[in-house]
């Protein structure tokens, strides 16, 4: 890969807290335009990746390049490249989602901070609820919000941690559409997750971090051949219980 | 650094807004920050200050000093409750991850503090006026007054943002006032400390706001202010110093 491909870099990250380590040498890359899952169960140290790549944190060891600028050295450059949707939907609960959006684009010093926020909603399916204050806002879109506010300034590399966390399936669902419509426009997503079955959904490429280190990594049909082949098996198809209740929910819609 | 540096003004005048906007919308902090100074105002003059022996025939005029210091009291338990909730939410490292001076979220509050109790102090004064409060101050002392004002504002400010910033529950970001608010009752503020029994006139006399309160109060009255405008500048500069730092330190830690 030549260096303009490659939007993260990560070499023998470090970091513990006080004494207790989490992160004991995590080496990783990602592609520029792909989707990146970062998987681990809670507590694994994902968002503590998270946060050293997005600057808010410093490693204890190790380098890290984000779009080809060093974290420790360039921490004002990586920031003007990169957006970050944290682990809690970090909006203004008063003020309106539409104020909220505002906000961002002035911080980004955009020209015109009010059409930047209209378009978003617009796209975000936010407009009815625009000028009504956020504390009203249903968990769903607060986290279409929250993403909508990262998509402000169109950074080349987005940061989502553990985004359709605590969200129902229809707001999962459409968290996912955004994702893939984001990869879809050139934008690199780096994406942390609990749920195996949102890595299999989105990810090019996924990287399983367990006790401080990645433990696999590659894309999903590279991670299945590390494991014994498939069995056929002829078992009954069951539709689970997601698919009965989307499948009454989404009738319900139509009628 | 370049862009982030020229723009520092500007997102702080963002901020300013955000913050802004939640004290407008909030009924509660400004029913504590304007309208329960002012009540306590009408109750000491039309109620209890009959039986209150200042030596003063005006006792808006012995009031109003005190007031003006309650309502910035009362304001920074919010300025304390509004830097919790952003750390608490999130919306620090929201900001703290794009491209602006990092320090831009945390003055923007002490912004927005400096302003709010200017705006309540305005409107403080504006009804002291309409009981009957009068002063023959000139530009100058006015200006003393505007200053000593300010800078009693932003010591409490940054003690509130060491709260802020430090605390783990909202109870515990809020409780940094209750002390605070004690200061101006058993101070110059109602009485004077001359009727007060040995132990308490002794604290009163030797506290902040005793010296804040008589130096404003000789300022707006257009008296010799003497030395209490030097002892509440060294009050309030000293405390502002030490918190500051203090605050400073506290963030540097949390936004590491």
């Amino acid at each position: 890969m030549s260096q303009n491909e490659i939007a993260i870099s990560v070499q023998g990250l470090k970091k513990s807290y006080k004494n207790t380590p989490v992160l004991i040498g995590v080496d990783f890359q990602v592609k520029t335009g792909s989707i990146f899952a970062l998987l681990g169960s809670n507590g694994a140290g994902k968002t503590t990746i998270v946060k050293i790549l997005t600057t808010l944190l410093k490693q204890d060891s190790g380098t890290a390049a984000v779009n080809g600028f060093d974290i420790a050295s360039k921490p004002d450059s990586v920031r003007q490249s990169i957006s970050l949707t944290g682990q809690f939907a970090a909006v203004d609960e008063i003020l309106t989602g539409r104020e909220n959006l505002i906000m961002i684009a002035k911080l980004r010093h955009l020209k015109n901070p009010r059409q930047v926020a209209d378009d978003l909603l617009n796209r975000f399916g936010l407009t009815d609820a625009a000028d009504r204050g956020v504390s009203t806002y249903s968990g769903g879109m607060r986290r279409r919000l929250d993403i909508a506010m990262s998509l402000v300034g169109k950074s080349q590399l987005i940061f989502l941690d553990e985004p359709t966390t605590g969200l129902d399936p229809e707001a999962r669902i459409g968290v996912w559409k955004i994702v893939k419509e984001l990869a879809g426009n050139g934008t690199t997503v780096f994406l942390t997750t609990q749920y195996l079955e949102e890595a299999e959904q989105l990810a090019d490429q996924i990287a399983i971090l367990h006790e401080g280190k990645i433990i696999a990594k590659g894309t999903l049909a590279e991670l299945k051949s590390l494991f014994p082949p498939a069995k056929v098996e002829y078992v009954e198809k069951q539709p689970t219980l997601e698919e009965i209740f989307l499948a009454i929910v989404g009738k319900k819609e139509e009628e | 650094m370049e862009t982030t540096k020229n723009y520092f003004f500007m997102d702080m005048g963002v901020m300013l807004g955000r913050s802004m906007r939640h004290i407008f919308r909030s009924m509660d902090t400004i029913i504590t920050v304007t309208f329960m100074p002012i009540a306590l105002m009408l109750l000491f003059v039309y109620v209890l200050g009959g039986a209150i022996q200042t030596g003063t025939d005006n006792y808006v005029n012995y009031l109003l000093p005190g007031i003006l210091l309650i309502a910035i009291a009362n304001s920074i338990g919010y300025t304390s409750f509004r830097l919790f909730t952003d750390v608490q939410r999130g919306i620090f490292e929201r900001f703290h991850s794009m491209p602006i001076a990092r320090s831009a979220a945390l003055w923007g509050h002490v912004l927005t503090s400096l302003v709010s109790n200017a705006i309540s102090v305005v409107v403080i004064i504006l009804v002291a006026l309409m009981m009957g409060f009068r002063s023959s101050a000139g530009v100058l002392s006015w200006l003393a007054v505007a200053g000593i004002l300010a800078l009693f504002t932003l010591a409490l400010t940054w003690i509130a943002a060491i709260a802020g910033l430090s605390a783990k529950s909202v109870d515990g970001a809020i409780a940094v006032a209750y002390p605070i608010h004690l200061l101006p009752l058993i101070s110059s503020a109602f009485v004077p400390t001359a009727s007060m029994p040995g132990p308490v006139r002794a604290f009163a006399e030797n506290q902040p706001v005793t010296s804040i309160v008589d130096a404003i109060r000789s300022l707006l009255a257009g008296q010799p202010v003497g030395n209490d405008i030097w002892i509440a500048l060294a009050w309030c500069l000293g405390i502002l110093i030490v918190v500051y730092i203090f605050a400073m330190w506290v963030y540097r830690h949390k936004a590491a």
